[in-house]
């Protein structure tokens, strides 16, 4: 029996060379962190799913920021799709959705794409939301993704 | 008391309402599915069988998934031989930045798109990464939500592997 013997400086090499694979990967692709949203401006999916039972949500503008697919298959009723907010061609969606809005109307943005402090739309939306002079805007938190902290919740669901 | 019937009516009437499929469990033989790659070959599951499948759903824009990338890409080569296929399922919402992103960090596994239609066969995509683990058999033996812990992922891979 052929036994490899172990090489200490390959697989250093090769370790080293899958970080940095890893790095140069996030660092091109980095996103402004859902973390910068103000905790004030949070708010829970068990609020939301709530607000959409006893219809208090219909009040409420709100979008989905993240990727169609995902808004496709699953998203809140009467949420519409203004995404996603990683990209300059999905902010200008959401800005020609809400050009003709008064400032003071309330908007709710959500995600769900993947875990909350990994998401690149949020910060980016929420962002641009304020730029444009939005003053009630609140962002649900999503900690794990839509389909663990949403559609397995229970919590109403349409699809595309 | 309600009988089994009534219960299975019952609860395929309440899946139809809620419109949204539940995740695909464990045990369950993994859906046939046949899409080109990127490269124009078309990639079939069933073609896989007496192989053990790695199917990972993911995107660009996932930062877990641009992490677990690499690690599949070096599974693949390091244990093709052995018999692991890893497949990657794009969601992205359309193919040229998928094209821009493999050029600049290549695999070496087959990418195909992915779609609604596509995740709803696999109870819904409604978070990244996404990955399942395939037997030589066709059955589903575990699924990964999320940021997945790779190195007992890989475990359960030659786990796979060597039951061949």
């Amino acid at each position: 029996m052929m036994h490899t013997r172990f090489q200490p400086q390959r697989f250093i090499a090769s370790f080293l060379s899958t970080c940095m694979m890893l790095v140069a990967a996030n660092l091109a692709l980095a996103a402004k962190p859902a973390a910068s949203i103000p905790a004030d401006k949070l708010v829970q999916p068990a609020e939301v799913a709530a607000q959409v039972k006893n219809g208090s949500a219909a009040k409420t503008l709100m979008l989905q920021v993240g990727f169609k697919t995902m808004f496709d298959q699953a998203h809140i009723p009467g949420s519409e799709y203004a995404g996603p907010g990683n990209t300059g061609a999905g902010l200008q969606v959401l800005r020609d959705r809400v050009a003709k809005l008064p400032k003071n109307s309330p908007i709710l943005i959500y995600c769900g794409c993947c875990p909350w402090t990994r998401c690149p739309n949020m910060a980016a939306a929420y962002d641009a939301l304020v730029e444009l002079g939005f003053t009630h805007i609140k962002a649900m938190i999503i900690n794990d993704d839509f389909g663990t902290d949403w559609v397995d919740k229970g919590y109403p669901t349409a699809k595309q | 008391m309600m009988n089994v019937r009534s219960r299975i009516l019952i609860a395929a009437l309440l899946s139809l309402l809620c419109g949204v499929s539940s995740a695909m469990k464990v045990g369950d033989v993994a859906p046939d599915f046949t899409r080109a790659d990127l490269q124009g070959k078309q990639v079939r599951l069933a073609d896989q069988r007496g192989k053990v499948v790695l199917l990972n759903f993911w995107a660009t824009w996932c930062a877990p998934c641009r992490e677990e990338m690499p690690v599949f890409s070096k599974w693949q080569k390091d244990l093709q031989a052995k018999g692991l296929k890893v497949i990657g399922v794009s969601m992205d919402d359309d193919a040229t930045e998928v094209k821009r992103f493999l050029t600049q960090y290549p695999v070496s596994y087959p990418i195909v798109m992915g779609d609604a239609k596509f995740a709803e066969q696999f109870g819904g995509v409604l978070g990244l990464p996404l990955s399942y683990l395939i037997d030589a058999q066709g059955l589903v033996i575990a699924r990964f939500q999320g940021e997945a812990d790779l190195p007992k992922m890989e475990a359960r891979v030659k786990e796979l592997l060597s039951a061949r």
